[in-house]
């Protein structure tokens, strides 16, 4: 309940006591976020706008309804069964050539050949002969290229007409339309991206485990060793992370190369016909990501073991308990916010991880990271690149919720 | 215990069979100095034992290899008549509590307080059960649910101490356990550990350097320093009757006066102070005529303006500073050439409060003076 204005507190000069409060928090407040500012437009700028700008990406369709407007109009009266009629053949005739002239038919050609590949070659070669069709145009459109007489075509571009499109997410996720226009998986040989999906979850999770393995025992070391061998192992742990990434992947091509150091010593003791295929597959991704995340579990365990004092241990085992029972059930539990943060992050660099993959992965190695890249490099299908980027971050989000439930956000310590 | 063999059922049998022994045992950790020095100390059963001394005297490494989180350099610890310094801690079925109490914080109460039991593979119903008793015993009862961080500093210790008793040990070591608490809780927890330990008939090893805490509760006290056992005594005797200076110094106040003996008859000895005067002491720590002396005298031992010729020792002296403690004044003193000396004067109609610059006549017994090493 609100107080009564005459037995609220006032301040000496007579001003209610809230107001006066407010008054004088208000510019600290303002200094505060003055001194914040300039993070925060950083943020904006490099973070905030073009994670919106790759969502927008992933749903972004002009193409067609921009350069082909008479087309889409005319489609829209279409039922999508047999060939559209003359009115629509005669529409697109026309915006061929609108867009002939100015240089536009290509961005549809890219545009229609994500859904249907042939369809570049098909749209150049209408483009380039577009002054010289002649009514009917049905007919001459269809003499021109032979897609012009399939319905599929003419399907597609209705469907994808449209300002927004979904096709780069069902892309993202091996799923197409099918004749009668609904949403199918794509046949087994034909998927791509599921398969991708799986095996960087997978890898992502068995590089957290590893790390987890070998993290654990070196946090546990850095918490507990005298600090003159701590602090030399700390520097140990973080040399990694003033080496570049690059230097430091390229050094386990040298090791892991089926001429490399590893295969030369096995070669030496076993053999030439023992060297082992170690790099250019998952082998290869696994082992160099693992060493290069490692840091990251390390850190946040360590920061949680930091904080456990050493007589839990002593006291559990005073109370009767072996070494293995006192670890499991007295130092192991109180260890866990450091493990979710630590396998929350290495898990979350994993998912996105690139250039690693991209160097030791070869082909088997591949993670959804370099499938954007490829993506954004080289195919130069953004939208698809944009959707398999926000179905990465949306699994993200997803895992932080999950832990978040689980773990609560709160116990996560990540330094 | 086998009924056949005689050896070890005879020693059983001796009442004063010391149920903890340090059998010469001395305590390095970097190879050139020694922690603890050649200790040796028999605790007997049910005994309350506390090892007293300033941080750094060893007290708490002693209890450490006791506990067997610490092995001892040489010498051998035995525990009921059994060597254990190759006993590993978890085997050695010695409840212990520590200075941070240590409870589990992923725990609740009772799952701290079934931990000991868990680990014996006890069956859950005799967990159950001994788990109250345990917790009835230090009166929480109600707090099973709790986490320790929900707990005030001394329901904390209370359940340290439970848990340390919960799986019914012989032998329990506290390692100045009621260090973090306030002082009127500590003085609560002293009685209450003190009542426990009677009803329940353990033996006690407590460690601490707060001399109060060790002379409301132990049976005996061994006052560490430099990793020697000074003195080991009753509560009584250590404060009565001093065997070195830096017990009389450690334990209580005491006025100190330097000098050098002049003569020694029998149990007392005439000492020449630094300042000329010539006192009667008890011979205590004395090497003989000629040798340096430190003499102790308890602040409460000084009778104030004695009648002349009642006592040996009778001098003036001159009020230097007056500090009023309600039941008594402490009043420091010039006398002798020192002038850190002080009296007690007691606040009742009998002893006149004086003031600063008064001259006063103080006395003391040679019973009350003792004359000790030279510290």
């Amino acid at each position: 309940m609100t107080p009564a204005p005459d037995t609220a507190m006032v301040t000496a000069d007579g001003l209610p006591l809230k107001l006066k409060l407010r008054q004088a928090e208000r510019r600290k407040k303002l200094t505060a976020f003055l001194l914040v500012t300039p993070l925060l437009l950083f943020i904006i700028v490099t973070f905030v706008v073009p994670i919106f700008d790759m969502m927008r990406r992933s749903i972004d369709n002009p193409e067609i309804g921009e350069v082909l407007p008479r087309t889409t109009e005319a489609l829209q009266a279409w039922d999508g069964r047999d060939l559209p009629p003359e009115s629509v053949y005669a529409a697109f005739a026309a915006d061929m050539v609108e867009g002939r002239e100015n240089r536009t038919t290509g961005r549809v050609a890219t545009r229609l050949n994500y859904e249907i590949s042939g369809m570049r070659s098909a749209v150049n070669s209408t483009a380039r002969r577009a002054a010289r069709l002649e009514a009917p145009f049905k007919e001459s459109l269809i003499e021109t290229h032979a897609r012009w007489g399939d319905p599929y075509t003419w399907q597609v571009i209705q469907r994808e007409s449209g300002r927004f499109t979904a096709s780069y997410y069902l892309s993202a996720l091996d799923l197409r339309y099918d004749e009668s226009g609904r949403i199918t998986l794509q046949p087994e040989e034909q998927r791509i991206y599921l398969p991708l999906a799986l095996r960087t979850f997978w890898l992502s999770g068995l590089v957290t485990v590893i790390t987890l393995i070998l993290g654990f025992p070196v946090a546990y070391m850095l918490a507990t060793l005298p600090l003159r061998y701590s602090n030399l192992l700390m520097i140990l742990v973080l040399l990694p992370f003033w080496t570049s990434l690059l230097v430091r992947t390229t050094s386990w091509i040298v090791i892991l190369q089926s001429q490399g150091v590893f295969n030369d010593i096995v070669a030496f003791f076993f053999g030439e016909g023992a060297r082992m295929q170690l790099m250019h597959n998952q082998i290869g991704t696994v082992i160099a990501m693992s060493h290069i995340l490692l840091p990251f579990m390390i850190l946040p365990l360590y920061s949680v073991m930091k904080t456990i004092p050493p007589g839990y241990m002593r006291a559990a085992r005073s109370l009767g308990a072996n070494p293995f029972t006192a670890f499991r059930r007295v130092y192991l539990p109180q260890t866990i916010p450091g493990i979710g943060a630590g396998a929350l992050l290495v898990f979350i660099l994993s998912i996105g991880y690139y250039i690693t993959p991209a160097l030791v992965g070869g082909r088997t190695g591949q993670l959804v990271g370099n499938l954007v890249a490829f993506h954004i490099q080289n195919s130069l299908n953004w939208g698809l690149a944009a959707a398999l980027g926000t179905l990465l971050l949306g699994s993200v989000v997803i895992l932080y919720f999950v832990y978040n439930r689980l773990i609560g956000i709160d116990n996560m310590k990540l330094g | 215990m086998s009924n056949s063999d005689d050896g070890p059922a005879a020693a059983a049998d001796v009442p004063n069979e010391a149920f903890v022994r340090f059998d010469s045992v001395q305590k390095s950790y970097d190879g050139e100095t020694l922690v603890v020095k050649d200790l040796n100390l028999d605790i007997a059963r049910g005994e309350f034992l506390t090892m007293l001394g300033p941080s750094g005297s060893g007290k708490t490494t002693c209890l450490m290899m006791l506990a067997g989180f610490e092995t001892a350099t040489h010498g051998e610890i035995l525990l009921d008549g059994t060597p254990i310094n190759n006993v590993p801690p978890h085997k050695r079925g010695i409840g212990m509590v520590f200075q941070n109490y240590a409870l589990f914080p992923h725990m609740t109460v009772t799952e701290n307080l079934a931990f000991p039991l868990e680990v014996r593979k006890t069956s859950r119903s005799e967990i159950d059960r001994k788990v109250k008793r345990a917790l009835d015993m230090v009166e929480m009862g109600e707090f099973g649910n709790r986490r320790p961080a929900q707990l005030s500093g001394g329901q904390q210790q209370r359940i340290a101490v439970a848990r340390a008793l919960v799986f019914e040990p012989d032998l329990v070591l506290m390692d100045e356990p009621l260090g973090a608490l306030d002082k009127q809780l500590r003085e609560q927890m002293q009685y209450e550990i003190k009542r426990i330990h009677d009803s329940l008939g353990i033996t006690v090893v407590y460690v601490t350097h707060d001399q109060t805490e060790a002379l409301t509760m132990s049976d005996r006290i061994a006052v560490f320093n430099d990793g020697v056992i000074q003195q080991l005594a009753t509560p009584e005797d250590l404060y009565e009757r001093p065997e070195s200076a830096f017990v009389a110094g450690f334990i209580g106040e005491n006025n100190r006066l330097r000098g050098v003996v002049t003569d020694i008859d029998g149990k007392h000895c005439s000492v020449q102070l630094e300042h000329g005067e010539t006192v009667r002491a008890q011979r205590i720590r004395v090497s003989g005529e000629g040798a340096e002396t430190m003499l102790s005298l308890r602040p409460e031992r000084v009778v104030i303006d004695p009648v002349e010729g009642s006592l040996p020792n009778i001098f003036d002296a001159r009020v230097e500073e007056l500090i009023y403690l309600g039941d008594h004044i402490r009043t420091r003193v010039a006398v002798c050439g020192v002038d850190d000396f002080i009296v007690k004067i007691p606040n009742a109609q009998a002893h006149p409060i004086k003031r600063r610059g008064e001259s006063l006549r103080v006395g003391w017994s040679a019973e009350d003076m003792r004359a000790l090493d030279p510290g």
